[in-house]
């Protein structure tokens, strides 16, 4: 379930985040803007004043206050923007040249930039100006005015400030759909698993169809879900199994121990009850072991054993252990291999597959049939076949044929569990590989597929 | 041979300790963890049968590591309800010499802790085995029968030579997939009775006294006529 507390909320942090990051960036290129526009027009007027009152001071030097009042004029005159301010007076702060009328109060020392009103030719304006102190108590005032350019540049504050504030909200807005993005992803993912708990185990997670990394994340956890699900089935399916293909071998042992109990009229018939509810239960521990079996390696906890394992050692193996059953049979039991086949793996596990494999052939193949084992390798895979010539198995029954307990109607004579296929089934997956029945015509070929070792190494 | 049981189910204990004596040994039982230990260490036993979950805080584990650990090296077969392989592997790597789970036919424990009893006294360096005018050479890997050379598979000389080295004792077919292929599950369809009636073909059909027998229930014994 999402936690609805604000800062308790990883959506709500995520779009904090977000409109942080935005926010600090946009700031970031605001501020560069105003210093290469609005700043670079302050600096500008600054140096053009310090350069003129540079060239007056140069002339009072030279021509004294007579030249410095004529270069006055004359640059007044030649002022074609109108927008330079000057102004010379005398110790007693009398004027002697410059447009502006009277000494502004606001400039009482030297040295430092100063801005106020000043009203020329009927218009208020803006004068921005620096006082220099020159030899024989005179004072001069050099000046620009910025009238225009201040409100350019307020113009230009004004806009970046704008920006920023849109910047601001719409940081916000995203903030709230990165949130609600968030929160609706997880909620996909939290609602499914909340079902699933809920006992609804048909619930999978929604993929988007996107391909992205939360369709992923959804792919991952409903292949665990499957995964699940099939452990699921197959324990449901083992129950019912159990249920049924237990019960009846438990109840005819115990039939005949009671109809003993009561009936038997001599030892001998005593006994004989005893031997054979005794090989029944004999029967029901070994369909016990089997299944017990099946569930350990499906838990796949045999992995952790994994190590070399040669296939032909296997088949060899086994192929000597059942060729006097089959030569007895008159059976031909043939088998093809090379030098080593090797797979990471469980060696009594394979060894065990492999057996049930050809005990199968064997038990079904009729008199004078043949039965193939061959171990090959097809391209990057090992491929291990065993072909008999028996009845085989109906196409629409084979997918069922690796089931527990599932015994075909050609197997109804001949003794076994039905656990078989689903033992070496159980195999193949634990090593990667898979178990497949086909139609040999007659007959049936089993077809196991394994990775060899240094695949399954890497 | 002096047996002891250490079992703490009533019923399974009573069957296995009368089999035992029924059989001709001399056999204790302990009922629990502690005194089963108590007994191990300070009595001598020829074998010991040890359950593996046991009441009194020491279980079957904690007494054969401590066995082991006073090096003392009695033969010792576990007996325990715990069938996954790795309970196997954990019982086997704590110094047990065999390993029977639970349900187990009773012919089947005592072949087992017969042989084990007797493994301590066989011969290591033995290079001929001899049972009656039957001779297996392992060096040359020949094998006589009153002189006259049999001509044996590889499986086949193997087989011969697991019966023979176990001679008067029950063989059981687990006991001969265990020690002869090296196959540790059942197999189901009757292999092992096959390759034995093959043996037989070679080793005892061409002679008056057959020595491969087949005992009821439990599997086969290689005997000299008259020995029991």
């Amino acid at each position: 379930m999402i936690e609805t507390g604000l800062f308790r909320s990883a959506g709500f942090r995520f779009g904090l985040v977000y409109a942080i990051l935005l926010t600090i960036s946009a700031a970031a290129l605001a501020m560069f803007l105003w210093w290469f526009t609005a700043g670079l027009l302050d600096r500008q007027t600054a140096s053009a004043i310090r350069a003129d009152a540079q060239g007056l001071i140069e002339r009072f030097d030279e021509g004294g206050i007579e030249g410095l009042v004529g270069t006055i004029e004359d640059r007044l005159a030649a002022n074609v923007d109108d927008d330079a301010i000057y102004l010379l007076v005398d110790s007693n702060m009398n004027r002697i040249a410059g447009n502006l009328d009277t000494w502004p109060s606001i400039v009482d020392k030297p040295g430092e930039w100063r801005q106020f009103q000043v009203r020329r030719t009927g218009m208020r304006s803006l004068a921005l100006v620096y006082r220099y102190e020159l030899p024989d108590g005179y004072h001069l005032l050099v000046g620009r005015d910025v009238q225009v350019r201040v409100q350019l540049g307020n113009l230009l504050t004004d806009a970046l400030i704008w920006a920023v504030a849109i910047v601001l909200a719409m940081a916000t807005a995203g903030a709230v759909i990165v949130r609600s993005l968030f929160r609706r992803t997880v909620a996909n993912v939290s609602a499914t698993a909340a079902a699933i708990a809920a006992g609804d185990f048909a619930q999978r997670v929604k993929v988007s169809g996107r391909g992205d990394e939360f369709d992923q994340l959804a792919e991952v956890i409903n292949d665990m879900l499957d995964r699940i699900g099939r452990l699921m089935d197959g324990v449901r399916q083992v129950s019912n199994a159990i249920a049924h293909d237990l019960r009846t071998p438990i109840t005819r042992a115990r039939a005949r121990l009671e109809e003993a109990a009561r009936n038997a009229h001599s030892n001998a018939d005593l006994h004989a009850a005893i031997d054979r509810a005794t090989i029944d239960l004999d029967g029901i521990v070994a369909v016990f072991q089997a299944l017990l079996r099946i569930a350990e390696i499906e838990a796949g906890s045999r992995r952790a054993s994994f190590r070399r394992v040669d296939i032909v050692t296997a088949v060899e193996g086994v192929a000597d252990l059942y060729g006097a059953v089959a030569e007895e049979k008159g059976v031909t039991l043939a088998v093809t291999h090379p030098q080593r086949l090797e797979i990471n793996g469980d060696a009594a596990l394979i060894q065990q597959a492999v057996a049930n494999l050809v005990d199968n052939a064997v038990k079904f193949s009729p008199e004078h049939g043949a039965v193939n084992v061959s171990a090959t390798m097809e391209g990057r895979r090992i491929r291990m076949t065993v072909t008999d010539q028996g009845p085989g198995i109906p196409e629409e029954d084979r997918s069922r044929a690796t089931e527990r307990f599932y015994r075909g109607d050609a197997a109804r004579g001949t003794p076994g569990s039905g656990l078989g296929l689903a033992l070496v089934q159980a195999v193949a997956y634990l090593h990667g590989g898979v178990l497949r029945l086909e139609d040999a015509k007659p007959g049936l070929r089993a077809v196991l597929d394994l990775a060899p070792a240094e695949e399954v190494d890497g | 041979m002096r047996i002891l049981v250490v079992e703490d189910d009533r019923d399974v204990a009573g069957f296995v300790v009368r089999g035992l004596k029924e059989t001709g040994h001399v056999v204790e039982h302990a009922e629990n963890g502690r005194d089963g230990l108590f007994m191990a260490a300070s009595e001598n036993f020829d074998a010991i049968v040890l359950d593996r979950m046991l009441p009194g805080g020491i279980d079957g584990l904690k007494i054969l590591e401590t066995l082991r650990a006073q090096k003392n090296a009695v033969p010792v077969m576990i007996l325990s309800a715990l069938a996954d392989v790795d309970e196997r592997v954990k019982g086997l790597k704590a110094g047990g010499d065999d390993y029977l789970t639970k349900p187990f036919a009773f012919a089947e424990l005592l072949a087992r802790v017969e042989a084990l009893g007797r493994r301590g006294k066989a011969e290591a360096t033995q290079t001929k085995l001899v049972v009656e005018d039957l001779e297996l050479d392992l060096l040359s890997r020949q094998v006589r029968r009153a002189g006259q050379k049999i001509d044996l598979q590889p499986r086949e000389f193997r087989l011969l030579e697991y019966l023979m080295r176990h001679a008067g004792q029950v063989v059981t077919r687990t006991m001969l997939l265990e020690g002869v292929w090296d196959y540790h599950f059942d197999p189901q369809t009757n292999v092992i009775d096959v390759h034995v009636s093959r043996l037989r073909q070679k080793v005892d059909k061409p002679f008056p006294v057959p020595l491969i027998h087949t005992v009821r229930y439990a599997g086969y014994m290689l005997r000299a006529e008259g020995a029991v």
